[in-house]
């Protein structure tokens, strides 16, 4: 069975996704994960999720999905002007 | 007390030997996960016997090196157990052969990290945390294997009744044992660890049996002279060979 590895790196920052790995259930993909993904002090935390309960977007839906984002400039947030005082955004 | 040379020396022959054997899968592990696995398992027991061998030559005082002692002395003047040294077989023995060996490595790991020998404390402190990785590793592989199908539970069947008579060693404690170490202390804790593991993996304990000794005397199996004949091929071949 296939699983979806993911790792934390560091507290307060998101999992990310490694890699993927063959494993016959949960605990064996954590075995293995720490064996491939984390023996050079890659993280402080493992996810495993079985990759079938990924749902996928296919690339046939690429125009559907993300196409429309291009032509609607309002949608990105360059037309605020941002007060001088106001620092860090 | 100081541990003696014999005592490091027996350590470091019984991580450097189950480090060989787990090497031989590399590039035929079962799977690719596994193949990763027991390369990175071999490699922990390789870094392992380096520090007891190192140690060893200083408690020897004749000014051997780790590389001396692995690389140039005979079947005869090893002083591993005799479990370790035993061929791989099929994944069901290799992992029985694991499992005998994490379930005694880590208590007796945890019980050095206590020695009033600094340097013996030190190393036994290291070791102890990846011995307690491998040991949910392999406790995890005998669960599946003994509770998978019908032929797995069989083939584990056959490596507990095989590598069962080589367990006794790991206990059977002579003067240089017994300077360091109560080994007979550890047994509760390793029989503790089988009896779960294999109610878990409905997987029978043997009874107690006739068991087999001569590993930590240098008394071997023939199995011993092949592996260090391709372990110590290049050290013989160019004396004095470095990478």
């Amino acid at each position: 069975m296939l699983y979806e590895v993911f790792i934390r790196s560091q507290h307060g920052v998101a999992h990310k996704h490694v890699g993927s790995l063959h494993a016959p259930d949960a605990e064996i993909a954590m075995n293995n994960a720490r064996d491939i993904f984390t023996r050079r002090n890659e993280g402080i935390s493992i996810w495993v999720v079985p990759s079938e309960a990924i749902t996928a977007s296919a690339p046939g839906d690429k125009q559907p999905l993300f196409d429309p984002a291009q032509t609607k400039v309002y949608r990105h947030p360059g037309f605020f002007k941002v007060p001088p005082e106001v620092k860090n955004i | 007390m100081t541990a003696p040379f014999e005592f490091c020396l027996r350590l470091g022959d019984t991580d450097l030997i189950l480090s060989q054997r787990l090497g031989e899968w590399c590039g035929h592990g079962p799977v690719l996960e596994e193949d990763l696995a027991l390369a990175n398992v071999a490699l922990d027991l390789l870094g392992q016997a380096r520090l007891w061998l190192t140690l060893a030559g200083e408690r020897e005082g004749c000014g051997r090196s780790e590389d001396q002692l692995a690389y140039l002395r005979d079947a005869g003047a090893f002083r591993n157990l005799l479990l370790v040294e035993q061929p791989n077989g099929d994944y069901a023995h290799t992992m029985t052969r694991q499992f005998f060996f994490d379930a005694w490595h880590l208590p007796l790991l945890e019980t050095l990290g206590s020695s009033s020998d600094a340097a013996i404390a030190a190393i036994a402190a290291k070791a102890s945390r990846e011995a307690a990785y491998h040991l949910r590793r392999s406790r995890d592989w005998i669960i599946r294997l003994g509770d998978g199908t019908e032929e797995s539970h069989r083939r584990m069947e056959t490596a507990i009744a095989a590598l069962w008579p080589l367990t006794g060693e790991m206990f059977a404690a002579d003067a240089v044992d017994s300077s360091v170490i109560d080994l007979e202390a550890l047994r509760p804790r390793w029989q503790s660890e089988i009896e779960s593991t294999f109610a878990h993996a409905t997987l029978a304990v043997p009874s107690d049996a006739w068991m087999q000794h001569g590993g930590k005397q240098g008394v071997h199996t023939e199995k011993l002279g092949t592996l260090l004949a391709e372990m110590q091929f290049l050290q013989r071949a160019y004396p004095g060979a470095q990478w």
